[in-house]
């Protein structure tokens, strides 16, 4: 029940060469805003023609055929993922960029988030101030246990409350914890980025400030609000936590941490009884949305919850065959076919491994290689999506590229490109 | 060592490229992804080199200063030879993909010329290279500091982003003649821009002695300039019909509703 207006970025593409590929349609949902009556720009012709058979189709069956997509017409079952796919490629791109970009700046200027005072979370009890490295290395490995085993006791918890139809719990769960991340989170980040410029700020202001932005927060994820405002808060929820968990996962820990959940996420998106796969395909028997507030969307597509009794020919998230899933904490599977989805828990991830890139050493190359490798990732799980044209986990692909050249690009390449900026030699 | 340095070697160095990118390139999602994918070519050619670089510095004796500066001539000329090579692997790719994706699709006419992906790939290549010669560079111009207290050259940071900014525009221009000669089987056209590229990083072996370098580079992105303008279908009829407005395709074809 994430209502909002559709977003209207129409370019008419002008070059042959460009038309064939890139489209700018998106679906054709009117918003609750727009007159459904409204007549469509041509360019949007080729979908209005899919979208309008949406009532005939059939509801998702049990049977576990990797796609179910609205009868299109032939000529166009081929285009559509073409046309759509480079065109949510860069409406995911936009977003982790902004998240990452905010998380580096925050870690750039704010000391806050990269002092380390010996204050760790509970799930990662042991300390890393060991004197051996090998003591070292088990204390991270330990803590990975421990916090991946949080997160899959969590999720199991979560399949099984979503199961047995418990959704007031699931709802209440979500809006603390959005409520955590909106209202307490962003008056530490404000205060820190207070005391790192020096400005006064009184507390009335404060409370104010904070007000506002949490509870227009809350409205716009759990209810309505304007697609980009959601996206923005979405945004800016998942660079809180990202910051969080920079500044409080030690070291070693983080990255060991990091190589663990995107092999979880391959488990449990991919394997049959995992318990990702499993939400989704309940989700999808009771032809039901997932928790909406924690999914990024790049286009609207959500109506359910806002159905205007005259307008049943809109389609639904089943109908239109998109389905995707999100966890408290870590959202892992995205799709295609009607607006990617991609779940918060990877914007998280993705900022929190260049967050640390940028922490660790002075070095912007290292930060960079780590950007373009994350998107590079991203760029191939959308098109192994496109391929497949099932829930994918979008962590593995990105966090192993970024990882490998996190590590390379910190320990070979930059003596290199300093060494040749010190003789200002040029490659 | 200000802000006024910070943005003026920021926009020296990058401008031109930022500006290709906002007028040709942001407006289509499949042009960005192909740059964004150039520059991970770039960054795994970087990559290698700096492996068997490093390599090349484990087993060799530290203590000599001279012995370093043979092996980081070494690099560089190995570096260059490695661009050129993922260039050529991506241009393969790109080829491969395109044939893919003309398969996949019903249309006819490949949704991406060859044309337009080289040069969008010679730019992916171009703001890598500018990026991570230029970005740390940059980063310590915000902070406090003189330049050349110690008796190198004041004109750092000046030289730097001129070189950059050369650097970005050669890989773009490089780009498209290296895609058009491997079209036309050219081999002879691919190793001039090779040597090309290997004279300009050699030529920065002279710095500080910045007239050295910086002038023939320029010269060097002139011609080359020159060339991939000619290699790409442009001629003196062309240029003068777009300057005087009365190119009446490009007028048609630019005409859209705001």
């Amino acid at each position: 029940n994430i209502p909002s207006m559709s977003t209207s970025d129409s370019e008419e593409d002008s070059y042959n060469e460009r038309t064939a590929l890139v489209a700018s349609e998106i679906p054709s949902v009117p918003s609750y805003q727009q007159d459904p009556d409204q007549p469509q720009p041509a360019d949007m012709e080729p979908r209005r023609r899919t979208v309008a058979p949406e009532p005939a189709a059939e509801p998702p069956s049990l049977d576990r055929s990797a796609v179910e997509r609205e009868p299109v017409d032939l000529e166009e079952e081929e285009e559509l993922p073409l046309k759509y796919g480079a065109k949510h490629v860069i409406m995911l791109f936009v977003p982790v960029t902004l998240c990452m970009v905010v998380v580096v700046a925050t870690i750039k200027s704010v000391s806050f988030y990269t002092e380390k005072n010996g204050q760790q979370l509970i799930y990662t009890p042991f300390t890393e101030d060991t004197d051996t490295v090998g003591e070292r290395l088990l204390n991270s490995v330990l803590n990975t246990i421990i916090m991946i085993s949080v997160i899959v006791v969590m999720t199991i918890f979560l399949v099984v409350l979503y199961k047995y139809r418990c959704y007031k719990f699931i709802h209440g769960w979500l809006i603390l914890s959005s409520l955590m991340m909106l209202f307490w989170f962003s008056f530490m980040y404000l205060g820190e980025v207070f005391k790192t410029y020096n400005l006064a700020m009184d507390y009335p202001t404060v409370a104010m400030i904070i007000w506002n932005f949490g509870v227009v927060g809350m409205i716009c994820i759990h209810w309505k609000g304007p697609l980009q405002l959601q996206q923005a808060y979405l945004i800016a929820i998942s660079a809180l936590m990202a910051l969080v968990f920079i500044k409080y996962l030690p070291e070693w820990s983080a990255w060991v941490i990091l190589g663990a959940i995107s092999v979880y996420d391959l488990v449990a998106v991919l394997c049959p009884k995992g318990p990702l796969r499993m939400l989704v395909e309940t989700a999808q028997e009771r032809n039901e949305p997932i928790f909406p507030a924690l999914i990024y969307s790049s286009a609207m597509i959500w109506m359910v919850g806002m159905a205007n009794p005259a307008r049943h020919a809109e389609p639904t998230n089943q109908d239109t065959g998109t389905f995707c899933l999100i966890s408290a904490y870590n959202p892992l599977a995205l799709t295609m076919l009607r607006g990617v989805k991609l779940g918060l828990g990877d914007f998280i991830f993705y900022s929190v491994l260049v967050g640390k890139a940028a922490a660790t050493g002075g070095d912007w190359n290292t930060t960079l290689a780590c950007f373009v490798a994350i998107l590079i990732g991203l760029c191939l799980t959308l098109l192994l999506l496109a391929i497949f044209k099932k829930a994918l986990p979008a962590l593995p692909i990105s966090i192993t590229f970024g990882l490998v050249f996190y590590f390379s690009t910190d320990n070979l390449v930059r003596p290199f490109m300093d060494n040749l900026a010190a003789h200002q030699f040029y490659i | 060592m200000t802000a006024s340095v910070f943005f003026g070697c920021t926009f020296i160095a990058f401008g031109p490229a930022i500006a290709l990118f906002l007028f040709t390139i942001a407006r289509d999602p499949l042009r960005v992804i192909f740059l964004i994918a150039g520059a991970f070519f770039w960054l795994c050619s970087l990559l290698l080199s700096s492996l068997v670089w490093f390599i090349t510095v484990q087993i060799s004796n530290k203590e000599s200063s001279s012995q370093q500066k043979g092996l980081l001539i070494f690099g560089v000329v190995l570096s260059v030879l490695l661009q050129e090579t993922f260039r050529f692997g991506y241009y393969k790719l790109l080829k491969k993909a395109n044939e893919g994706l003309l398969m996949l699709s019903a249309e006819e006419t490949m949704p991406i010329s060859i044309r337009q992906l080289a040069y969008v790939s010679g730019l992916g290549f171009g703001f890598m290279s500018g990026a991570f010669s230029m970005v740390n560079i940059l980063a310590d111009s915000v902070g406090p500091g003189t330049i050349g207290i110690h008796g190198d050259s004041q004109h750092y940071f000046l030289s730097s982003a001129f070189m950059t900014m050369a650097i970005i525009l050669l890989h773009m221009f490089w780009g498209v003649v290296f895609f058009d000669s491997c079209e036309k089987q050219h081999w002879w056209s691919l190793a001039v821009v090779v040597i090309s590229h290997l004279l300009v990083s050699c030529l920065t072996f002279q710095n500080p002695q910045y007239v050295g370098s910086l002038v023939p580079t320029y010269i060097i992105v002139f011609l080359v300039g020159l060339w991939a303008f000619f290699c790409s279908g442009g001629s003196l009829r062309n240029l003068k019909l777009c300057l005087t407005c009365k190119d009446k395709d490009f007028l048609l074809a630019n005409h859209r509703p705001r």
